[in-house]
């Protein structure tokens, strides 16, 4: 890019004798208007014109979206930003920034020109991943195991109904039940493989059992939902889980189905319609607000703790429930619910979503701090002693930022091991 | 530069595997295929060596599982250029001493300037398909290979030895190498590329005749059985050090000076 610089013209007097004072000064002279080659608008139309990442070239750089963007907190970012860097001469699709956006949404709320970075940023991932730049390896290696493994773990399909075993209650393969259920629960790839996951699984068999709530699994059929890596920019990887999953949702009869994240909730609710898949879906904490007089009686136990709520991106700001996760941790008797300073619509983003899964180690190079550590350490400040969560990507993330900030004495719990623990009297 | 990739299906590790009920071999029907990861390492040299000298680049395997287009799609989205099968009444598992014979008879006719293949395969582990490809098409061969790079009408070769030992070979093209690891990690293939590629490609198929016999036959196939037990030891974690220190001493493990 050629940056060529036009000398400003004064057009009033250099010097200026009032009075016979001289009062001669830059502050009372006047300049022609300057015209400004210090940047060409090319790289901003390169991006604006990748489909998807229109809305990049609306920025009228207000800057509303700066304070709001969770990873400016910890680092230098935000739309504004972005956009400014692109203007004087960055190359996105090469940049680390590429890749530190979680599409948490917050920039899109407070954006007057709906600058809508949940679209922009996995456009030019993909097509900087087709053009074959610089994908982080730790988001490679996610990616890969997905297409491979159907999951982002790396984890054997067939293994993922193993979980079952621990729960302790039936928890049906809709496969051998033979028959339509009112429930298919989508359990994802969190809640089947990963330990503490596990623990939320298992949990929520428990509720649904003590319930009554006819449910049933797909088990060894089911398969990654795919739409934090379409986030990320592997739009291929998500068109084939997408279409393998519709074709398997299909295969049976049921009313509704329930997920256990809000990430499957935007990929089946939102995404997946595109693809021709349009069947009720809710996510479990709005599920079970609906058993809420048949769930109480049930919840004997006290929890005497001090409980925050971290809201997820994707069920708070992408689908708009605040509500019913807080019903839900009311419910449980002993439990005072207190919030942290940013929460509901101005929640603090935990860094998990738009594939910063898969992208801790390459964001530490580029952030003061993770933003799981942020949100750990806004918890511990209100005086918690647990962390709520409702989404399977933070009970790991904020576990390790619980350590990595000294926060040991905090607890991180979904609210269905919650309620399970008000259940069953465990602690 | 006419660079050929033999590649194989292995069964993925990262699945339970199953042995089937003669107890002679796994139970094919339960087992998931993937790209042998070393093919994986012997492709991207390949690609590799395409970019710095030119030339195209030709992936070829022996159709076991029916499911081999899939491979030779994410094959080409990796960079390769052309893409070949060999069908006929092959099984899963097909021994290492056939694949070789089958390879052999489809690529002599490509007079192939550079064989890149991978030095092994998870299934057979006998490393045993890239010298038998040389010794068929009468060709140089050099086994575990991390880097090659052509100069000349030659290929200098890095092979690794035992015990971090290196060397580095001259040989005169054309040759068969055995690829341990490219020097860099295989590239990423975006999926939409691969979905794209599966519905372009042409792969061309090439019906083979197997005339080799197995080198050796499996008489029984088991689980490793548990043998022994661990013995687990109580106290403070100075005694269990000392105790740690004086059974690698008496082992021979560690020499005490006191």
């Amino acid at each position: 890019m050629t940056v060529k610089y036009e000398k400003a013209v004064a057009i009033e007097k250099e010097s200026v004798i009032v009075d016979g004072v001289d009062i001669s000064g830059p502050w009372n002279r006047m300049f022609e208007q300057r015209v400004i080659f210090e940047y060409t608008p090319e790289r901003i139309e390169e991006i604006a014109s990748i489909p998807g990442a229109e809305s990049f070239a609306y920025c009228y750089q207000c800057a509303k979206c700066v304070p709001v963007c969770p990873v400016d907190v910890v680092g230098n970012y935000g739309p504004r930003k972005l956009y400014r860097y692109v203007q004087t001469g960055m190359d996105l699709s090469q940049a680390p920034e590429l890749w530190l956006c979680t599409t948490c949404a917050n920039c899109l709320r407070v954006c007057p020109k709906e600058v809508n970075m949940v679209h922009i940023m996995p456009a030019v991932r993909e097509q900087a991943i087709l053009d074959g730049k610089f994908v982080p390896p730790e988001l490679q290696q996610a990616f890969e195991n997905t297409a491979k493994f159907g999951n982002p773990l790396g984890q054997p399909q067939r293994k993922r109904d193993a979980w079952v075993s621990k729960a302790g209650v039936p928890v049906p393969i809709i496969k051998d039940v033979g028959r339509p259920v009112a429930v298919l629960w989508y359990v994802g790839s969190y809640p089947s493989y990963h330990p503490r996951g596990m623990d939320a699984a298992c949990a929520a068999a428990r509720i649904f059992n003590a319930l009554g709530i006819d449910f049933a699994i797909l088990g060894k059929e089911e398969k990654d939902d795919g739409d934090s890596q379409r986030l990320a920019g592997e739009k291929g990887l998500f068109e084939a889980l997408a279409e393998y999953n519709i074709a398997t949702f299909n295969k049976y009869e049921w009313d509704e189905m329930v997920v256990t994240g809000p990430h499957e909730l935007n990929a089946f609710k939102k995404v997946y319609p595109q693809y021709g898949f349009r069947r009720p879906v809710v996510h479990y904490t709005t599920f079970l607000v609906r058993y809420l007089d048949r769930l109480k009686p049930l919840l004997k136990y006290p929890v005497n703790k001090k409980v925050t709520f971290h809201d997820p991106c994707y069920l708070g700001r992408h689908d708009g429930e605040y509500e019913a996760p807080r019903r839900l941790l009311e419910a449980i008797p002993g439990l005072e619910l207190v919030e942290m300073g940013r929460n509901r619509e101005n929640g603090y983003c935990c860094g998990g979503g738009g594939g910063g899964m898969w992208l801790d180690s390459f964001t530490t190079n580029h952030t003061t701090m993770r933003l799981s550590e942020k949100r750990v350490m806004e918890a511990a400040a209100t005086g918690a002693d647990v962390l709520a969560v409702c989404c399977p990507f933070e009970v790991s993330r904020f576990e390790d930022a619980v350590k990595s900030t000294g926060n040991d004495h905090l607890l991180v719990r979904d609210i269905l091991e919650l309620l399970d623990a008000s259940m069953r009297g465990s602690p | 530069m006419n660079i050929i990739v033999p590649i194989k299906q292995v069964p993925n590790l990262t699945d339970e595997l199953e042995i089937n009920d003669e107890g002679t071999d796994l139970a094919h029907d339960m087992v998931q295929y993937v790209l042998n990861e070393f093919d994986e390492h012997a492709l991207e040299e390949a690609v590799l060596i395409k970019e710095s000298v030119g030339g195209t680049v030709t992936v070829i395997g022996v159709d076991t599982t029916g499911e081999l287009d899939g491979i030779l799609h994410l094959a080409l989205a990796k960079g390769a250029d052309k893409a070949m099968k060999i069908t006929g009444d092959f099984m899963p598992g097909t021994p290492s001493h056939v694949q070789a014979q089958l390879i052999a008879d489809a690529i002599r006719t490509l007079a192939p300037d550079i064989v890149l293949t991978g030095v092994q395969a998870a299934d057979d582990r006998d490393g045993q398909i890239g010298p038998m490809l040389a010794a068929h098409l009468n060709l140089p061969y050099v086994g575990v290979v991390t880097g090659v790079s052509i100069t000349d009408g030659q290929a200098i070769v890095h092979k690794e030895y035992a015990g971090g030992v290196m060397a580095e070979f001259i040989v005169a093209l054309p040759m068969v190498v055995g690829v341990q690891a490219a020097h860099r990690p295989p590239r990423y293939a975006p999926v939409s590329k691969i979905r794209q590629i599966a519905k372009t490609a042409r792969i061309e198929a090439l019906a083979g005749v197997e005339t080799a016999q197995a080198g050796s036959t499996v008489r029984r196939m088991f689980k490793p059985e548990a043998a022994g037990h661990a013995e687990m030891w109580d106290g403070t974690p100075d005694e269990i050090a000392e105790k740690i220190a004086d059974l690698l001493a008496e082992k021979g493990l560690l020499k005490r000076t006191l």
